[in-house]
């Protein structure tokens, strides 16, 4: 079995992410209960013939791929794999009012065909001229780690060298206008720096996209070794135990986890899951966490994972990030989790290369 | 028929999210697919819905926009002649 390597990142995130050859250097602080992502200037990556029917979250996942493929130095991979919670909202909402506001007669094909969850895996496929393997996971908030899961399947068993894979969700005035109603968003904004004492319901949400090369060679510049990956929909014990377990099929103990990667996003009824583990067997273990900087979405773990890799490469950490006062010199192991409203649990497992 | 001609301009570069083109940057007889704006198949569908939804015009065989969308000025005529509202 071969061993998978994230070999690039590309980053589009509330963050100004895009430039890889920097690291969170400037934070962008916000005040609000939902952000934005900070937009890189995308006809510089596709021409405006391709962009003109392009949703955002098209314009997203296609520029992070490109980013990811050009750091690689790849004109094209063996296969495409995407997760995505929601797909493209913006075009689905506007193909769905065309709809109802013209009694459903008169309807355009371009919101039609961009509105699809596989829209954005297609995209990229098609400026790749890729015919391989493309699939995209509409899995919540365990999507991102799907497609990982996915890749890294193929990589170990040598059916692919080379596999780009992300995770991309945009965001869109009506869905949001509804999360609002039930407390899946705060219904006050809130600081970036405070989300962790907002003690109130529901999170800060965003957009993103976040794509990675994935492959089974291994390169000189290459981020990290993803050691494992496992995803929980609902947990019949509690999360130490699921954790304990997840490390001991890894043959892992506590202490050989040098960073713990939380995705606590400030919900008061349900960051409990992180405070177990950052509170109990880890609090000896360094922590950070990353969705002050990103919000909320349901492939905000792979803004989680572009973290992680970027530590391991560089061995830095922005003070940003910090969870706890805990210091570590040298990162070899780490560790991150997530989940979203208590259900759809991830342990992935990183390894410096 | 200018004012027509201007609307259809504005609808084209609007409704087909042409970021590049401005409306003064359409000729009246420049070719709208092809090497001209360079439209497509699916801008074919989007404008064959346009003439309904606008003027009223129901274009039953698809073949038969290959010579109305030829310019803004075919068109033009075309939807002067044919138009219900």
């Amino acid at each position: 079995m071969k061993a998978v390597y994230i070999n690039s990142v590309g980053s589009i995130s509330s963050q100004k992410t895009f430039d890889n050859s920097s690291f969170l250097d400037d934070i962008i602080s916000y005040e609000d209960h939902i952000i934005l992502a900070v937009d890189p200037n995308y006809k510089d990556y596709i021409s405006p013939a391709n962009s003109r029917r392009m949703g955002k979250g098209i314009k997203m996942g296609v520029v992070a791929s490109k980013i990811a493929l050009n750091e690689a130095n790849l004109d094209t991979v063996d296969a495409i794999i995407t997760g995505t919670g929601m797909g493209c909202l913006r075009d689905s909402k506007k193909f769905l009012s065309a709809i109802i506001d013209n009694d459903e007669q008169f309807l355009t094909p371009t919101s039609f065909i961009q509105s699809t969850h596989n829209t954005v895996g297609g995209q990229i496929a098609l400026g790749l001229q890729c015919k391989g393997y493309n699939f995209t996971y509409v899995h919540a908030s365990i999507s991102f780690e799907s497609a990982v899961l996915d890749a890294k399947l193929m990589l170990e068993n040598n059916e692919a060298n080379t596999i780009l894979v992300g995770g991309v969700d945009e965001i869109e005035d009506y869905t949001c206008s509804l999360h609002k109603l039930v407390n899946h968003i705060k219904k006050e904004k809130v600081s970036s720096t405070d989300l962790l004492h907002s003690k109130t319901e529901g999170a800060v949400f965003s957009e993103g996209a976040n794509f990675f090369v994935l492959s089974n060679l291994k390169q000189d510049s290459s981020y990290a070794q993803i050691v494992a990956i496992s995803t929980y929909n609902t947990l019949n014990t509690n999360i130490t135990d699921v954790a304990n377990t997840f490390l001991k099929e890894n043959n892992l103990n506590i202490e050989a986890i040098d960073l713990l990667v939380l995705g606590n996003n400030g919900d008061i009824a349900h960051d409990s899951f992180y405070n177990e583990l950052s509170s109990g067997i880890f609090e000896n273990t360094q922590q950070v966490y990353y969705k002050h900087l990103c919000g909320e979405f349901n492939t905000a773990s792979s803004f989680g994972m572009w973290l992680a890799s970027k530590i391991l490469k560089t061995q830095k950490l922005p003070e940003a990030v910090k969870l706890n006062t805990v210091q570590v010199s040298n990162y070899k192991t780490i560790l991150l989790y997530n989940q979203y409203r208590g259900e759809n649990h991830s342990f992935t497992l990183l390894r410096r290369c | 028929m200018d004012d027509l001609k201007q609307e259809l301009k504005e609808n084209i570069v609007e409704q087909l999210n042409l970021e590049d083109i401005a409306v003064e940057d359409i000729d009246d007889n420049d070719m709208l697919f092809g090497d001209g704006l360079g439209l497509d198949s699916i801008d074919a569908l989007e404008l064959i819905v346009m003439l309904d939804k606008n003027y009223g015009i129901k274009l039953t065989d698809p073949k038969e926009g290959r010579a109305i969308f030829e310019s803004i000025d075919v068109m033009a005529k075309y939807i002067f002649e044919n138009r219900t509202k």
